[in-house]
């Protein structure tokens, strides 16, 4: 007989979005749990990196001891959702500025790209295996990816530009879909999610 | 392909990616790079914090464009800048330099002495202050798309924040209490639009983020507003008029973080040297009291 057990979805707790990712997870049926120090990464079969300050969530994680055991889980197979700031994190590159954070992703992002707050929109865009139609995407002093290596599957692009990506179990958004009620993205992950946990 | 700018959607967003964050005050580019790299997720780009506003007395207007530039120029995070009440032109220059947010801020001399900013107007988002239920929904009506509690800026003295954070906060839980019969009278009793009470009532919270402000002068200060509710906090004078900004402006952003630990608080609050120098709430003349502009 087997049990089935809940998937475990893992929302990083540090700054910015938090709620409204924990809210999709719990829409999509997972289980939401708050990330803020390395034992709360235990059992988990994902985890999301939400939208904030890339500078000062990517500082947090090194002092809460979090950097590395993230790393860890990621090299383990537990697939990454990252939106906005959490895409940079996720990226090996960001253009004009010092170091990485987590550097798991074989891409190079460029911060702003957009320009301001003035210029922060929304658009409906299509989403490669995922939105099957269009996806409401809402970008707030977004990033794009400059530069995928052949690893990475390009899943959107506005106007030329890179805006979504995956690469294996790692997934990342330049726009926020956690501030729509549309759950396709959260869906598409969660279904990683449980794939990891199957293992 | 089409994009919409200035969407409701997108301009709450930007306050809901501070959530848990601390926006500082800074006059120059030397205090925002300190702010960035303590941690901030925004700063204020001001002429005078709020302390150095009550001392130098006279009218407070807008910041000179120069500085918002120079501080736009020196850091990657979000950059605010404060119009006055009611000034819609000083709210469009800041708009055309390019600020991630304007805070039509009581902390300068009003200009207009009934009416605020029509915020809906305009591509950039705005945050206002509020004390109580009534004044937030109204500001959220006229398109505000971050609310601060307003306390009483420039003093060091957390009172008039706990009092307006909790005013608000108990306010939320006595209209979600109630029976959908009872609001159109209690919207007219606080002065609140009906149509976002309803929605404050059906969702149990401010459709917009709110951080607290106003006297936030220890790293415990920043941690008891968040106890109380607040999403997140403003620090004014309390950074750079403390003895070593960099170590209490650090302390201040993990102790938001961390509201709850409070062994972490115990030792954030160590060896912080002297704070800003507050000001008894019971010293002020009515006139000196930032919090009671607004209407």
């Amino acid at each position: 007989m087997s049990v089935t057990v809940t998937v475990k979805i893992g929302v990083l707790n540090v700054q910015g979005a938090v709620s409204e990712h924990v809210d999709h997870v719990k829409w999509v049926d997972a289980e939401p749990v708050l990330v803020k120090h390395a034992d709360d990464l235990v059992d988990l079969h994902g985890l999301i990196i939400p939208g904030g300050e890339s500078t000062t969530i990517g500082k947090l994680i090194r002092k809460y001891g979090l950097f590395e055991p993230i790393i860890e889980s990621a090299q383990g197979g537990m697939p990454l959702f990252g939106t906005c700031a959490g895409m940079i994190l996720l990226a090996k590159k960001i253009e004009g500025h010092e170091e990485p954070h987590l550097a798991l992703m074989d891409v190079v992002v460029n911060r702003n790209s957009f320009g301001r707050q003035r210029e922060s929109f929304e658009a409906d865009i299509e989403v490669q295996g995922i939105s099957d139609g269009l996806f409401p995407a809402v970008f707030i002093r977004a990033p794009h990816v400059v530069a995928a290596d052949q690893g990475v599957k390009v899943l959107a692009t506005l106007d030329g530009r890179i805006v979504a990506v995956q690469q294996n179990h790692l997934l990342a958004a330049a726009f926020h879909p956690e501030l729509t009620e549309d759950v396709r993205m959260h869906g598409y992950f969660k279904r990683l999610a449980e794939q990891y946990q199957a293992k | 392909m089409g994009t919409t700018v200035g969407s409701e959607r997108v301009k709450r967003g930007m306050a809901q990616m501070q959530k848990n964050g601390v926006i500082m005050d800074v006059i120059n580019s030397e205090q925002a790079k300190i702010a960035e790299a303590a941690g901030a997720v925004a700063v204020m780009a001001l002429e005078r914090v709020p302390s150095d506003i009550r001392a130098a007395g006279g009218v407070a207007r807008m910041a000179d464009p120069s500085i918002i530039e120079q501080v736009m120029k020196s850091v990657s995070v979000p950059v605010m800048a404060k119009c006055r009440i009611g000034h819609v032109v000083e709210a469009r220059i800041l708009e055309s330099l390019g600020v991630d947010y304007i805070d039509e801020s009581e902390v300068l001399t009003p200009a207009d002495d009934k009416f605020h900013v029509n915020k809906r107007d305009f591509t950039v988002p705005f945050v206002c202050g509020g004390r109580d239920l009534g004044e937030v929904l109204r500001r959220i009506a006229e398109g505000a798309s971050m609310i601060r509690t307003k306390g009483e800026p420039g003093t060091g003295n957390i009172v008039e924040a706990v009092k307006h954070i909790r005013m608000v906060q108990g306010q939320i839980r006595k209209i979600v209490a109630m029976s959908e019969d009872e609001l159109a009278a209690e919207a007219k009793n606080i002065g609140a639009p009906f149509e976002l009470l309803l929605e404050v009532h059906t969702n149990g919270k401010l459709p917009v983020v709110n951080f607290a402000a106003g006297g936030i002068a220890t790293p415990a200060d920043a941690a008891l507003m968040m106890e109380l509710g607040a999403d997140g906090v403003f620090v004014g004078s309390g950074i750079f008029k403390s003895e070593n900004p960099e170590k209490f402006g650090r302390a201040v952003v993990e102790a938001t973080m961390n509201f709850k630990d409070y062994d972490l608080l115990a030792k954030l609050s160590k060896d912080l040297g002297t704070p800003m120098k507050g000001i008894e709430l019971s010293t002020l003349q009515a006139s000196e009291r930032m919090a009671d502009r607004g209407w």
